[in-house]
């Protein structure tokens, strides 16, 4: 917590410095109107004394208050300017170092959990300190301020206080031990509510197609009681607060004027009116000290939770970048457009078994290399190197002849145009999404993005749309279709116009035929541009120049499909569950 | 998953039908309406207490400053000096006090009062003053009763409105949760999954978090500030009227702060919502944004809209922070007004002191649920919008009741035989998909659907399994319309394996079981090992009884071989597969495969396939495009045919230049 609230800059320093002399001037203030309203009520007793005395002194108090209260509106002023700032740069900080992450810090946190820490926890430490700032420097202040101003009138009264705090204290201090645990077990507990929900929602056609619609009431009713006997017991324990608290501060009070009734029995007469305007006082400034020490209660039972989300957002920006930028722009490459693995491994960082193991090959400019292999055998892996999504662990790979660590990032990127498995959509139009991104030359111009979706097939539908190329496409792209974003998605890599285009298994949502047209097209386009592709299907990769075979993290086997059907079993088999003999021998 | 977030700031929404949704709500909680009641009289009987308290402190305060003064009339002093058990000099002293208090024209009080402590203590015995500490010990009992009656009183109020909020918010979530499994499956086709999410935790728990509180503080404070108003205006009404005026004026200042506000805070809810929607789609597409230099323009558009989120950020803190210390300078202005109008009464001797200290008090009574009301009011406005969202739902057009249907077919006894009669349907009444299909199926075959994506495949599932209503012609099943047989019956026939690899928080076994009843250990052990996941599940530390969730541990395509195990254990006539093998290599699809036959063997299956070769061997293979057949046959015949499917087909192994 301390050391996140090192981004406070010096202004801002500067700003909490003025706070803590306000709030003191505040506290300064609120105190002295009780010392008014003693005079007051003194002035009420004696018979005496002349209204506009009372005038004067009860001027004087709401001067104070409305002095009171003008600091506070300053204070709150520059409390929210702190903390709107704090939050800003936060924020800013934060977002910035997600999108330095490589796959591997991503995959660490998981992209859900960051989205949590940018949004809810910062909003969470926002709040505490709106809140809290003010109140962790008013609340002491106020505490010391009020018991030094009461302490030296009566020890009596100042015992009495002393337990009505120390009660307060306890009942608090037991419940947060009580009660904190179990806070914690009902937000798993919301979070399980929200879990099977979404299962029953996700599977609605296979709960339906088994009859399992009771099945999942009875797990949501499990968690839905379990839900409630915490719930009650968490806020049964809860609703003693406030009783014990209005308790404390009535017998306060009562026992005040009660001890009070004593003193001034047993005091002499010049001293009993005296005594009884500080029964008046003491009665606000016990209040005052409750109020303090309630206040400090109020920042402990807030602070685990902002404690949680500073901690979780400090590991974020304490995380390591494992990818570190390069110095070098490829401008003076002599083998432009040549891809090559020298003895790749790769594991994660933390694993002991290697996901990749000693890969070899090399791409030279204009070929088709293709990668296949069963699932998990390290496909993705291998290709999501390339523009170094994650770093090798052993080995190199150069582009362009250069190893990809010494490339200044961007301009690796620059040379890469690269299409996921699950295709991205951004908020925006057809036409935002396929320009998307930098490519260190001019963004492309309307032609060029035509031509981009015409070679992805995807003209057809675009057509249709309403506005065409304008046409606005939603958050996550959830008003396109599958197949319609991985055509997109394609189009946006071929609009980027790059020397190495990386597929990572982007034909599988396409049927054949498109398949086959798209592929067709970009071929005629993309002459000179290298590729490189997973597939699962064979016809996907029948013709390219070089197959590489994947089997557990190894290449077991690599040439053209002629030369594995003969050298490679592991292919052959792959190749004739998919297609016949003859079709394979017709191909 | 992520909790979606509706209403993170408090900003009270807008509901449609405030009255009506907060009546509904109110129809709802019959079941507790003895528990609201009590809790209500309670919640009554305790301010009532609280209300009394005052006066009797009032009481206490004159008792006490009756004890303040000497008291030196004429009479006690006649009295002293007729009092033989007091010796003639200390007599002598008082006189010289008499003497010397009547030789002075302006008495010095704090003097006079020394001089009189300082008097021999048989006199002073008699003339100090005495406070009626019997009377100060009932009142002091009596008030100790009041005090705890009363916290007693809503300590048991505030329980048991704990348990009727809560038991509601359980009924709700339950009511919800049943709801899903009675609507058509249309509904999910246009509604989000996290709206649905959200109203089962979020707006439930907004009901049951406001209604927990805001009940019990709106009876409590209305019942406080009539009983103020009232009190206040029995003990004095001068007083009365100066105490509400004051607060009134700070209150509608405070009214006005606050709807100047209220608008800060709707926009930062939606700044708040942008900025999310933004960190939650960069985040996602991560890899993208890497590889296409696009973190640049990222930073551009986030800091535009962290900017915006800020500016509101500080306007809404700031007057969120305001509003404390005004209340409390409300307070204050009330105080002073009390005292210095209640100072003016004492010294006219028309009110006694006792009377501004119960003043004091009342002025917090009254100011204090004021606010309280205030904030109760706009709690129940985002309870009335929350609950309306619920009951919303709740309302929504369920699937027509079966009750009625008699029809039912045995699974042991059904043949296997399905037909699909000039079937029309579309998934809205302007987009017809399916036009007009039939087609007649054999016991036994195996049915292959195939063709493009969009061209009807799936649909054609989901009519066949009731998920969705035909508009026009009929399907048999061993000649009985699926319109007379209940969908429970329909799915009970089937078996489905679907392309989504749906699991549920569990284990594996868990899984596989999922809600099929007396299956041994055997049975699971056998689909594993037909499937070929036995192995892995065997490498796994808890091996069958290991928890899988939708992480990383399993890759996709063993999820879907353990959906496929699921589905084997399962034992019905028909078989459907939609593209239950896509997320699998080609060499396991085809273990998965050939097991599948030996399962298949004399029941009536569906399969539909991207992968053309899985589908080479089916009895029919049916060829499908926007809606219609356009080619039927095996795939020898379709070959020769030479039309659509041979074009797909041969599209597999064409050169790409």
């Amino acid at each position: 917590m301390f050391k996140i609230l090192k981004n406070f800059s010096k202004k801002d320093l500067l700003l909490i410095l003025t706070c803590t002399i306000l709030i003191t001037l505040q506290v300064y203030l609120d105190l002295k109107i009780p010392d008014y309203m003693s005079s007051i009520t003194t002035l009420i007793q004696s018979e005496t004394s002349k209204i506009h005395e009372i005038l004067i002194k009860g001027g004087y108090m709401l001067l104070c208050a409305f002095g009171s209260l003008l600091s506070a509106i300053i204070v709150s002023y520059f409390s929210s300017k702190l903390s709107a700032d704090f939050s800003y740069n936060l924020r800013e900080k934060i977002f910035k170092k997600v999108l330095k992450f490589s796959n591997a810090e991503i995959n660490k946190f998981n992209v859900s959990s960051l989205i949590t820490r940018t949004t809810n926890d910062i909003t969470q430490l926002e709040m505490f300190i709106a809140m809290g700032l003010q109140m962790l420097i008013k609340a002491p202040i106020m505490a010391v301020w009020a018991i030094t101003k009461i302490i030296d009138k009566s020890i009596e009264w100042s015992i009495l206080t002393g337990i009505g705090v120390l009660i307060l204290l306890l009942t608090i201090g037991i419940l947060l031990i009580i009660v904190m645990p179990r806070f914690e077990r009902v937000q798993k507990l919301i979070d399980k509510i929200n879990g099977v929900t979404g299962e029953n929602l996700s599977g609605i056609r296979v709960v339906r197609a088994f009859n399992a619609e009771k099945f999942l009431e009875n797990r949501f009713e499990s968690a839905n009681n379990d839900l409630t006997k915490n719930q009650l017991f968490n806020q049964k324990c809860f609703a003693i607060l406030n009783p014990i608290m209005n308790i404390v501060m009535h017998f306060l009070t009562l026992s005040i004027y009660f001890v009070g009734a004593f003193l001034i029995e047993e005091a002499g007469l010049s001293l009993k009116i005296t005594l009884f305007s500080n029964i008046v006082v003491f009665s606000s400034y016990g209040m005052q000290v409750i109020a303090s020490f309630l206040m400090l209660a109020m920042i402990f039972m807030i602070w685990p939770r902002a404690n949680v989300s500073a901690k979780r957002i400090n590991e974020v920006l304490d995380e390591k970048i494992s990818i570190t930028d390069g110095l070098l722009t490829g401008e003076d490459s002599t083998s432009i457009g040549t891809v090559e693995f020298k003895n790749v491994s790769f594991k994660y960082p933390d694993a002991d078994e290697y996901l990749l193991k000693n890969i070899s090959f090399k791409v030279e400019k204009g070929q088709t290399i293709a990668f296949i292999g069963s699932t998990g055998s390290g496909k993705s892996t291998l290709i999501n190197l390339v523009p170094r999504f994650y770093d090798v662990t052993d080995g190199e790979i150069l582009v362009d002849g250069i190893n990809i660590k010494d490339y200044k990032l961007e301009e690796l990127h620059n040379k890469i145009g690269y299409v996921p498995q699950k295709a991205v959509m951004f908020t925006g139009t057809i036409k935002s999404n396929v320009s998307y991104g930098d490519n260190g030359k001019n963004k492309p111009d309307i032609e060029t993005i035509k031509k981009a979706i015409d070679i992805a097939q995807g003209t057809e539908f675009v057509e249709k749309m309403e506005n065409k190329y304008d046409s606005h496409i939603a958050r996550g792209g959830t008003n396109v279709s599958g197949g319609q974003k991985q055509r997109l998605a394609i189009a946006r890599a071929i609009a980027r116009n790059p020397e190495i285009y990386i597929f990572d298994d982007s034909f599988s949502a396409l049927d054949y035929k498109t398949d086959l047209n798209l592929r067709k097209e970009l071929k005629k386009y993309t002459n000179d541009a290298t590729n490189m592709i997973v597939a699962q299907r064979i016809g996907t990769i029948i013709h390219a120049d070089i197959i590489v075979v994947l089997d557990k993290g190894e290449c077991i086997g690599i040439g053209t499909h002629k030369e594995l059907m003969k050298k490679c079993k592991v292919y052959k088999e792959i190749a004739l569950s998919q297609l016949s003999k003859e079709e394979l021998v017709n191909a | 998953m992520p909790r979606p977030m509706r209403n993170p700031g408090g900003v009270p929404e807008k509901s449609k039908d405030f009255a009506g949704s907060l009546k509904r709500l109110f129809l709802n909680l019959n079941k507790w309406r003895y528990l609201l009641i009590i809790s209500i009289v309670l919640a009554i009987t305790s301010a009532i207490l609280a209300l009394a308290a005052p006066n009797k402190l009032s009481d206490l305060t004159d008792i006490i400053t009756d004890g303040l003064k000497p008291n030196i009339s004429e009479n006690v002093i006649k009295d002293i000096m007729n009092d033989k058990n007091i010796s003639v000099e200390d007599k002598q002293e008082l006189n010289k006090l008499i003497i010397s208090i009547s030789n002075q024209k302006e008495i010095d009080k704090d003097l006079l009062l020394k001089e009189v402590d300082s008097l021999p203590k048989s006199i002073y015995e008699v003339i100090k003053p005495k406070i009626d500490m019997a009377k100060v010990k009932k009142i002091a009992l009596l008030l100790t009763i009041i005090y705890i009656v009363s916290a007693l009183f809503s300590y048991i109020e505030s329980v048991l409105m704990t348990i009727t909020s809560n038991n509601f918010a359980k009924k709700l979530r339950t009511s919800i949760s049943k709801k899903i499994n009675k609507l058509p499956l249309k509904y999910f086709d246009t509604h989000e999954t996290g709206d649905i999410l959200s109203r089962v935790t979020n707006d439930v728990d907004t009901i049951a978090q406001n209604m927990n509180q805001s009940l019990a503080t709106l009876v409590t404070s209305i019942t406080l500030l009539l009983g103020s108003v009232l009190m206040m205006f029995i003990t004095n009404w001068i007083m009365a009227i100066t105490a509400i005026i004051s607060s009134i004026l700070g209150f509608g200042i405070m009214g006005l702060i606050l709807k100047k506000s209220q608008k800060y805070f709707e926009q930062r809810q939606i700044e708040l919502g942008n900025l999310n929607g933004y960190i939650e789609e960069i985040y996602s597409g991560h890899n993208v944004v890497c590889a296409y230099n696009g973190i640049k323009e990222a930073n551009v558009e986030f800091s535009n809209l962290n900017e915006k989120l800020y500016n509101c950020n500080k306007k809404s803190q700031f007057y969120s922070g305001v509003m404390q210390p005004i209340m409390s300078f409300v307070g204050n202005l009330g105080y002073v007004a009390v005292c210095v109008v209640g100072a003016l009464l004492t010294s006219n001797g028309i009110i006694s002191f006792g009377v501004i200290v119960a003043f004091m008090i009342y002025v917090r009574l009254f100011t204090n649920p004021l606010t309280q009301i205030a904030q109760a009011m706009t709690n129940l406005q985002s309870t009335a919008a929350a609950s309306e969202r619920v009951f919303e739902f709740l309302d929504e057009k369920e699937m027509t009741n079966e009750n009625k249907l008699t029809g039912k077919l045995e699974k042991e006894k059904v043949k296997g035989k399905i037909e699909f009669k000039n079937v029309k349907f579309g998934y809205d009444e302007n987009r017809i998909i399916i036009k007009d299909f039939s087609v007649k199926v054999k016991p036994g075959q195996k049915v292959a659907i195939v063709g493009p994506t969009g061209a009807g495949k799936t649909t054609l599932v989901n009519l066949l399994m009731k998920f969705y209503e035909i508009n026009s012609g009929d399907i048999l099943i061993d000649d009985v319309s699926i319109k007379d047989l209940k969908r429970e019956n329909i799915h009970d026939l089937f078996v489905m394996v679907l392309q989504d690899t749906w699991l549920f928080d569990g284990t594996i076994k868990e899984n596989i079981v999922f809600n099929k009843k007396n299956v041994t250990d055997e049975e699971i052990e056998n689909a594993c090992i037909t499937v070929g996941i036995d192995h892995f599940i065997k490498t796994l530390p808890g091996g069958i009884n290991s928890h899988v969730n939708n992480n990383d541990t399993i890759s996709g395509g063993q999820k879907q071989l353990l959906t496929i195990a699921r589905g084997m254990i399962e034992n019905a006539p028909f078989l459907i597969l939609d593209e239950a093998t896509s997320n699998v290599d080609t060499r396991t699809e085809e273990l998965v495969q050939k097991a599948m036959d030996k399962l298949t063997v004399g029941k009536t299956s569906f399969i539909i396939a991207h992968r053309l070769s899985t589908i080479k061997n089916a009895d029919l293979i049916l060829v499908m495009n926007e809606g219609n057949i356009i080619e039927q046959g095996t795939h020898a015949h379709l070959m020769k045919q030479n039309g659509f499917y041979a074009d797909l087909y041969n599209s597999q192994f064409k050169k790409n230049a």
